[in-house]
């Protein structure tokens, strides 16, 4: 048993055997011509050929891959007819009376270089496409078109692959891709990935693997070769958890997150920036129940403009189309922290200057962030929440500022919708205990298991040395949350987790107990968080 | 001759797929238009040298348009951009 580790760039797991991908290249040879216009025919029929197997490249592909990936080929065919490409290879044609072949190939590691030395990964990974072209032009000049015909479905060992090749291959006879070289952002790694199949890429291949069993882990990036039992047996293992898990996935897509005796549960998503929207959507999340709104201010030097909050906002709102998204304002200070806030030096910074306190204190800071998200609520349904509250006072100074900003912006004739509901983070001892008066002055609650776990043990959470004692079922805890959600509802707010807790499926049930209305989780518990739902009475 | 100057709003920038549709474009108006950024210039219809200007995201470029129906060819290629990159 050998194994060889690179960089999974496809997740999953791949058991069987290897082929290996040999393009049997040869050098082009330099021969030189007699008639320069025959030659220059020649290319134009290749080319002519060429395109029109792109044009059937693109058609398979638009089927298996979809028009976004298949776009490619549609670009491959731009490539060929550019002007410089053209002229640079007939060029070379005419004054070194050579055959087309070598024009081509010259021509193509030209402008395959050109790309090459550019600083940024996008334009560098063209080189692929340039290389790609040229090496099919050459292909039909040199009458070396192949396919390969697999037999059975094997785990593809190649130097490198072209997106072309990618897609010329038989779909149901690839288990995985192995390569040497590549790049995550490639389009063989995004194929990969929209094919569902495990790719590794910087392996160190050998031609001698050809025809022998072997494992390959996308998530490791480990590929083995000769497989003992034992480790055959625990990646079968994994491979059938990840179908168990997939199947899983399909069939609680679309459904509705409903306990067996008729409840629906709110599931949302927790997300950290726009990228995430995708991945929320994705896997089916019916609102986002928390934004964390602090990658503005961490990604920024200085503080982040009313425009640049609203835009970032605004697209969330906008991609989760109609589906509410909670907003939490500005959580920082304690273990994230901001330069130019200067916040200072504090003996414990987890009970010190953050979140709503450092908004309170600094309202050009509080209003700023609230205008942006007035200004987004035109676009879709958007919550805002406050975090780390503790007292009545501070939930009264929020909706003042709420008010004054509304006041601002309705003079100022900018539009903002009225339905915005307002809510706090529960997530200090003090907030739970008094939540029954709390619940009158807002919508709804949002139970932060992670602080109030930390607060009502009393244990710091980064210190490892308490690991062991850090326990968020203790009853202390519960009974908190029970308490919460049962004085929201008297109070007429609804109240949801959006902790760490809320992705425990080994307490899913207890929270339908208690009667959550809403589950807020990172994407991918969206659908387990589901499947627990569903079997709840 | 007529010119504008743009912002790059997409993620990836002057990215492959639409520099050949506006090549395409490009070669079906009688103007000659060509594309300022960083300091390098390119000539629309040529896909390569457009892509290797490599123009990104929050970029400025200038675009000039040149030729008989440059009033009608400016606004065609100014819609081209807004709508695509």
């Amino acid at each position: 048993m050998q194994q060889f580790k690179g960089k999974g760039i496809g997740k999953g797991v791949a058991i069987g055997r290897i082929f290996f991908y040999d393009k049997g290249e040869e050098a082009v040879r330099r021969e030189t011509i007699d008639s320069v216009d025959a030659e220059i025919e020649r290319y134009e029929a290749a080319k002519a050929k060429a395109t029109e197997q792109l044009q059937k490249l693109y058609d398979k592909a638009l089927v298996e891959v979809g028009e976004e990936n298949a776009a490619i080929f549609e670009v491959h065919q731009m490539m060929l007819e550019d002007e410089d490409y053209n002229d640079s290879i007939s060029n070379i044609i005419k004054t070194e009376k050579v055959c087309a072949e070598y024009a081509v190939a010259t021509t193509g590691d030209n402008f395959a270089e050109m790309f090459a030395n550019m600083d940024d990964e996008y334009f560098k990974a063209r080189s692929a496409d340039v290389k790609d072209i040229s090496e099919r032009v050459v292909r039909v000049l040199s009458g070396r078109e192949t396919t390969s015909d697999l037999e059975e479905p094997v785990i593809l060992v190649a130097e490198d692959l072209a997106p072309s090749e990618t897609v010329q291959f038989d779909k149901s006879k690839l288990l995985a891709f192995v390569t040497r070289l590549g790049s995550a952002n490639s389009h063989t790694a995004i194929l990969a990935r929209m094919m569902s199949l495990p790719a590794i890429i910087g392996i160190d291949i050998d031609k001698s693997w050809n025809g022998k069993q072997a494992i390959v882990d996308g998530y490791k990036g480990t590929i083995t070769i000769d497989p003992d039992d034992d480790y055959m047996k625990e990646m079968l293992l994994i491979r059938h958890r990840d179908e168990e898990h997939r199947k899983l996935l399909q069939q609680l897509k679309g459904k509705p997150s409903v306990t067996k005796s008729g409840r629906k549960i709110k599931l949302y998503a927790n997300i950290g920036g726009v990228k995430d929207t995708g991945a929320a959507l994705d896997n089916d999340a019916e609102g986002v129940g928390l934004f964390r709104s602090e990658f503005l201010y961490l990604e920024s030097e200085d503080f982040p403009t009313e425009d640049t909050q609203f835009q970032a906002y605004k697209s969330v709102v906008q991609n989760m189309a109609g589906k509410q998204v909670v907003i939490r304002t500005l959580d920082l200070g304690a273990d994230k922290q901001v330069g130019y806030f200067d916040l200072g030096d504090e003996d414990n910074p987890a009970m010190g200057y953050r979140a709503i306190r450092i908004c309170l204190d600094r309202p050009e800071i509080f209003k700023t962030q609230l205008r942006a998200i007035y200004r987004a609520s035109a676009y879709g349904k958007v919550a805002i929440m406050f975090p780390m509250i503790i007292s009545l006072d501070e939930v009264l100074q929020c909706k003042k500022y709420v008010e004054e900003v509304k006041q601002e912006l309705k003079a100022e004739n900018i539009p903002y919708s009225e339905d915005v509901e307002l809510g706090i983070m529960i997530e200090t001892p003090a907030a739970a205990v008094i939540s029954e008066y709390l619940a009158k002055e807002v919508d709804f609650f949002s139970i932060g298991t992670n602080d109030l776990t930390q607060y009502t043990l009393a244990i710091d959470r980064q210190n490892a040395k308490l690991e062991s004692i850090n326990d968020s079922h203790h009853p202390a805890v519960l009974e908190l949350i029970r308490m919460t959600i049962e004085n929201g509802h008297k109070g007429g707010a609804w109240v949801g987790i959006c902790g760490e807790l809320a992705a425990d499926t080994s307490l899913t049930a207890k929270f339908i107990e208690y009667g959550v209305d809403e589950l807020s989780v990172s994407p991918a518990f969206i659908l387990p968080v589901r499947a627990e739902i569903v079997n709840t009475e | 001759m007529k010119s504008f100057n743009y912002v790059i709003t997409d993620e990836v920038g002057i990215h492959a797929r639409p520099a050949g549709q506006l090549a395409k474009m490009v070669k079906e108006l009688t103007s000659k238009v060509t594309i300022e950024a960083n300091g390098k210039s390119a000539e629309a219809t040529k896909l390569m040298m457009v892509m290797a200007l490599g123009v990104k995201k929050d970029a400025e470029v200038t675009v000039k348009v040149e030729g008989p129906d440059e009033d009608a060819d400016v606004v065609k290629v100014e819609d081209f951009f807004k709508a695509n990159f």
